[in-house]
């Protein structure tokens, strides 16, 4: 299948890859990066299993610190620690740290520029079960209108791997959203994570696919099925939300001619407001469609189930790459 | 660094003075707070002046107490403080809340080196600072003392109580909070408007050492603060305990026409009003202008580490 397509960066056929946690990446590299620096300390909120941090906390006992269920609390104490030359790194999950302790993470952390690593599970709705409640599709909009934030969303476990070990090097607020489900390995140990910097994931000219962390998988999906009709899309991951590297994102869609977004979050506010903004702020007018989270909740179901009813799939990508690339003529 | 040490006679007239700064900046503003910054003026300065280790002329030196004003209205009064303890010239207060002021107002970290962290959204500010108290001891530095002020209003916060739980439950005594008790908020006297009483008890519970005080009667301040730093690990071995000291006071104290009304939570005197203030406050002048001429007229900012205030 889909043999001439044009795999770049170390990005694997979906036929090779392997479904593991981006939490459980985020929870080994604490501990990795923790030997090494001693000023990094982690701060959970009752869900240290959840999020992996039960790792550090095992190892470094005295440079975690437990706050109970109560976010508000967590993201001030970390803005505190972080004054006394401390890395604090915090989680719980997105709709808790980006929705209820918004108005901390903005008047203290944000606008004193805190040197904070807000880390949020349960990203997007692939949560699955839990419902709505637990679900996040507001995080990335409610952080990206920070203005010092800096915000990131890895594909994967290796991308989430990369990404940990530049996080405790870049000095500011930053906001980065790991998933609830194992997701695709669509990366590989041997791609970059190059920060500032946009990941072409599939080599092609027949419009661009510009995705972010797990829908970087169905983008490349929806690449391969349309690579069996000769269409060769291109694939550009983005990682880094904030600030975006606006040159790459308009030459992929001046030299491919069409674009289409997707990501896990509500269509109000993250990746296609951006490229959307992006695209009519410089005349770049090229047909350009939107795959995200519709304005509805969703529910309790499996992740997959529930990212069709939202239309987040590989066939909904292909199908509307083919709109706008017939649009382009 | 030596604190100011100042006597009692000393510290109620440098008292007086703050609260004529702070009603001149405000009138001049047109705009601000002066209720708040009345009725904690007495205990903020005795801790500005005798107690905060701090260099005026290094407001990042590392070994520093930090000092969270978490109820961030009361801006005025802090840049009054920190006018008073050498940060930069008394004229400068009269730039508040104007347009590139570094008296911004509500305070703000990156505009004015000396602000610990921006504030101004209610209930922010302890965690924080219980946060800068773990830091100092996650760094082996318990010494250092985080100071933390809190309007009584704003204990109606959920996320004040977060802090205080948390505080207490880890036991962090170099951790004091000082509560304007004034009783007053914007909507009415605290006791109606979402009562916080018993308020001694209620920190008591959470596991905090709390210490009462007259928070008008100068001796009685000093000798809450004495007790209250007594406790810390700058002092000796630490109660174990994170400390609270609640000042009993007066919304807008020193000028009695105007004493414990809240509609003056947040309104700036008009011309009239400002003299008869001063006038109670024991200042007899002709004009406002002789007033701001008393400060030293506007100033530039000329204050020390604004290339550091990131």
């Amino acid at each position: 299948m889909a043999s001439s397509i044009e795999y770049k960066n170390g990005t694997q056929p979906s036929d090779k890859w392997e479904m593991v946690l981006t939490r459980k990446a985020y929870g080994e590299m604490l501990v990795e990066l923790g030997k090494t620096n001693e000023n990094i300390v982690v701060l959970d909120a009752d869900l240290a299993e959840s999020t992996y941090t039960k790792f550090f906390r095992a190892e470094f006992p005295e440079r975690f610190v437990e706050c109970g269920i109560a976010e508000q609390d967590m993201m001030n104490t970390a803005a505190g620690l972080s004054t006394f030359g401390l890395i604090p790194f915090l989680s719980s999950y997105a709709i808790f740290l980006a929705g209820r302790a918004w108005d901390q993470a903005r008047n203290t952390v944000d606008y004193s520029k805190m040197n904070v690593k807000i880390a949020a599970a349960h990203g997007g709705i692939s949560v699955g079960l839990d419902g709505c409640s637990h679900q996040s599709m507001e995080d990335l909009g409610n952080m990206l209108s920070l203005v010092n934030m800096t915000v990131l969303v890895p594909a994967d476990y290796w991308e989430t791997r990369k990404m940990m070990e530049w996080i405790p090097t870049h000095e500011g607020p930053l906001y980065f959203r790991l998933g609830r489900e194992k997701v695709p390995t669509v990366t590989s140990e041997s791609t970059p994570f190059e920060p500032y910097h946009t990941l072409e994931a599939v080599g092609g000219d027949d419009g661009v696919f510009i995705a972010t962390g797990l829908m970087l998988s169905r983008a490349v999906q929806a690449a391969e099925m349309l690579a069996e009709e000769s269409i060769f899309s291109r694939v550009l991951h983005v990682p880094m939300l904030k600030p975006l590297n606006d040159e790459e994102i308009l030459k992929a869609a001046r030299e491919s001619g069409a674009v289409v977004t997707m990501e896990e979050h509500s269509v109000y506010g993250g990746l296609g407001s951006l490229i959307a903004r992006l695209l009519l702020g410089n005349d770049v007018h090229v047909p350009t469609r939107i795959i995200g989270i519709p304005d509805m909740y969703l529910m309790s179901g499996k992740p997959e189930e529930l990212l069709v009813k939202a239309g987040l799939t590989a066939e909904n990508g292909a199908a509307r790459m083919k709109e706008a690339l017939a649009l382009r003529g | 660094m030596p604190t100011l040490n100042l006597s009692i006679d000393e510290l109620q007239e440098k008292a007086r003075a703050i609260r004529h700064d702070v009603l001149v900046a405000i009138h001049t503003a047109k705009s601000g707070h002066p209720g708040g910054p009345l009725s904690a003026a007495d205990y903020l300065t005795a801790l500005w002046m005798n107690y905060l280790d701090c260099d005026p002329k290094n407001p990042f030196w590392p070994e520093r107490d930090r000092f969270i004003l978490s109820n961030g209205h009361c801006s005025a009064l802090l840049y009054a403080l920190m006018s008073h303890r050498g940060f930069f010239s008394r004229g400068y207060l009269l730039t508040f809340r104007t347009v590139d002021s570094r008296l911004q107002g509500h305070p703000s970290k990156t505009s004015l080196p000396g602000v610990e962290v921006s504030s101004g959204s209610l209930g922010q500010g302890l965690s924080v600072a219980h946060g800068m108290a773990l830091g100092a001891r996650i760094q082996g530095t318990p010494e250092r003392t985080v100071f933390c002020n809190c309007g009584d209003g704003e204990l109606q916060e959920g996320n004040i109580w977060e802090a205080i739980m948390h505080a207490g439950h880890r036991k962090t005594d170099n951790l004091v909070v000082s509560a304007d008790w004034n009783n007053a908020q914007i909507d009415g006297y605290v006791e109606n408007v979402k009562g916080i009483a018993p308020l001694p008890e209620k920190f008591r519970d959470f596991g905090w050492r709390t210490i009462e005080a007259d928070g008008h009667d100068m001796n009685d301040i000093v000798r809450a603060w004495d007790e209250a730093v007594g406790g810390t690990p700058a002092r000796g071995k630490g109660c174990g305990q994170p400390t609270a000291v609640l000042f009993k006071t007066v919304m807008m104290h020193g000028c009695p026409t105007y004493e414990n009304i809240p509609g003056w939570h947040g309104r700036p005197p008009k011309e009239d009003e400002i003299m008869q203030m001063l006038n109670e406050l024991g200042y007899n002048y002709g004009s406002v202008d002789e007033a701001r001429a008393a400060m030293g007229g506007f100033q530039d900012y000329d204050g020390y580490g604004a290339e550091d205030g990131k």
